[in-house]
């Protein structure tokens, strides 16, 4: 070996070690590539939260929502965009994550110069940046179809939609530790799937529910979420009633962070 | 498949001329490992201790097989090395750091191979590696990757359609794709057919003679004598025995073994000592003499059979290998 290939080389490994954001990139490119590829993720990132949508307009459009400062728009856009928390981001990553388990995946790239919290982020890009861009579209989009205007507070909308989107993240990490395989995913997301449909205002708002009812379901994850989103248009809470929301938000942002670190499986139970 | 020094060169910089030099880059002291305890550092006498204290060294350039029956410690072991779970006792230091605490100096200088892969299936070999490469300090071209470990023409066939053999060689690409100063193989080639195998071992002896440092598991005791320089017989969590291939095997005898024709005896034989034999066993009408003296002992009871006019069957001369050194050490240990 002569000195200068011993010097190339050198140089070629001076940048010892890689940057997080190129490791981020280089596994969201991967999952990307992986997620369209599966017909069944692909379908609900981008065509679930969109039917959800339509089959409520109807039932929407019959709700009698004198009083509550609510529109058609002001019910249903927010509510779409709970859609794509809940289906494009939480069911879809808690089937990668429970698949990338049982195939090794995970296993295997702790093997590397990855680090854990990395591992999570990475393989969630791709779902979050669909995610995102579907909610700033439909933004765009429901404004025109759905006449809601553009939003007046755009600063909680988007308080909402990020708290959301680390919440869904930690909680289908979360959830993926009691999955044993991608099938088995699509059942253990049932629960916060109902509960949040139900009770976080994804149907019905909370403000058409009676106060000690809605009190007791704005503690669900991803209730505030949903207020702070619709927040974002009708512009109604005052600064208390958006604090008490926002951590509400964090605390469950928190707990699920909590769960991953104290639950989450990196290989296979054998 | 042909890795050249300018392929995987850049294994260590001073190159090949310094394998086996002093110079320690793997130092494991009263390592232990139990699982099934809650505490990391429990030492209470529960759960199951795999690794039970065992010291060893691996000089830079150096290939050290760590060789045992299933069960015997060896993954344990070597996912401590990997600083994949820290030790409930004794140290490691890998390039002269934790490989556990101190992963980000280590994990960019090591490659690593786990017994089983881990690659999404609907992935093809080149996006498997350019995803790893982005991971990984210095990485070489994937191409070049690919080609090295025989695998260009699969570049773009889906993981789920390699066969087990391909998937061994592209998990063996990614461990080498930082041109890795230590390199650890976790049972390269449970699984492979022959030919697989043989190509996988032509493929390490390329990587040693390139001047990487290399840990391999194994319970093929073939492999280990076929590629290790220096080995260490684990069994039950401890280091049975360690040292040179060749001193190892050394140190235990050769055997020759023959069945007696009906009507002869043992003590028909000339006197066992006089024929250089240390023990034997009889099972049924099967003897089975050990010898430090392989040609001593058969010249002489070949000499015997000849004279009482005995067609000797089921002749068996055998020179001491590390298949008997390693029986004899399991049977040992067992009756002990």
């Amino acid at each position: 070996m002569s000195a200068n290939t011993v010097a190339a080389r050198a140089e070629e490994r001076a940048p010892a070690g890689t940057g997080a954001g190129a490791r981020l990139i280089a596994l969201g490119r991967a999952e990307l590539t992986l997620l369209v590829r599966n017909k069944t993720a692909l379908f609900m990132t981008l065509v679930m939260p969109l039917t959800m949508a339509f089959a409520m307009k109807q039932a929407v459009s019959g709700m009698d929502l004198a009083g509550t400062g609510l529109s058609v728009g002001t019910v249903l856009l927010p509510a779409t965009l709970g859609y794509v928390l809940l289906f494009a981001v939480y069911s879809n990553l808690t089937g990668a994550y429970a698949a990338r388990r049982e195939e090794l995946v995970l296993k295997r790239l702790r093997t590397g110069e990855l680090r854990d919290p990395e591992i999570l982020a990475g393989t969630a890009l791709p779902s979050v940046t669909m995610g995102l861009a579907q909610c700033a579209l439909l933004v765009m989009l429901g404004g025109i179809v759905l006449d809601t205007g553009l939003p007046d507070a755009p600063h909680l909308l988007i308080a909402g939609v990020l708290i959301g989107m680390v919440m869904v993240v930690g909680l289908a990490a979360a959830s993926s530790a009691l999955a044993k395989s991608a099938e088995s995913a699509q059942l253990v997301v049932l629960p916060i799937t109902f509960l949040s449909l139900a009770g976080s205002g994804m149907v019905l708002p909370l403000d058409m529910l009676p106060d000690r009812f809605a009190t007791v379901l704005g503690l669900l994850p991803l209730s505030p979420v949903m207020q702070l989103i619709r927040d974002g248009w009708i512009g109604g809470a005052d600064a208390g009633e958006t604090l008490k929301r926002l951590v509400i938000g964090l605390v469950w942002v928190g707990i699920a962070v909590f769960a991953v670190k104290r639950w989450f499986r990196w290989e296979p139970r054998r | 498949m042909n890795i050249g020094e300018k392929t995987i060169g850049g294994a260590r910089p001073s190159g090949a001329a310094s394998a086996g030099s002093g110079e320690s880059v793997i130092e494991v002291t009263g390592l232990r490992r139990r699982y099934g305890t809650a505490g990391r550092r429990a030492s209470a006498g529960k759960g199951f201790e795999a690794v039970r204290g065992i010291d060893f060294s691996v000089a830079r350039g150096e290939l050290f097989a760590l060789l045992g029956t299933n069960g015997a410690g060896k993954t344990s072991t070597v996912e401590l090395l990997e600083g994949l779970a820290p030790p409930t006792g004794g140290q490691v230091r890998v390039l002269g750091h934790d490989p556990f605490t101190e992963r980000h100096r280590v994990r960019p200088r090591i490659g690593m191979m786990l017994q089983e892969g881990g690659f999404p299936a609907e992935l093809t070999p080149a996006e498997t590696l350019r995803m790893w490469a982005g991971c990984t300090s210095g990485a070489r071209p994937v191409d070049e990757a690919l080609s090295s470990v025989g695998l260009s023409r699969r570049r773009d066939v889906r993981v789920k359609q390699l066969s087990g053999g391909e998937r061994r060689r592209l998990d063996l690409a990614l461990a080498l794709l930082g041109r890795p100063e230590v390199l650890f193989l976790d049972e390269p080639t449970t699984g492979l057919d022959t030919e697989a195998r043989h190509e996988t071992w032509q493929l390490v002896r390329e990587l040693r003679d390139a001047g990487a440092t290399i840990v391999l598991t194994t319970h093929y005791l073939e492999e280990a004598e076929e590629l290790a320089d220096r080995l260490a017989i684990l069994h039950g969590g401890r280091i049975a025995q360690a040292g040179h291939v060749a001193d190892v095997v050394a140190a235990h005898p050769s055997h020759i073994s023959f069945e007696l024709p009906a009507g002869f005896h043992l003590g028909d034989l000339p006197p066992l000592a006089e024929l250089g034999v240390i023990g034997h066993e009889t099972v049924g009408r099967t003897v089975r003499l050990r010898t430090d003296e392989l040609q001593r002992t058969a010249t002489g009871v070949l000499i015997w059979a000849r004279d009482q006019g005995l067609e000797l069957t089921g002749l068996d001369v055998r020179t001491a290998s590390l298949e008997e050194a390693f029986l004899h050490i399991a049977k040992g240990l067992e009756n002990a």
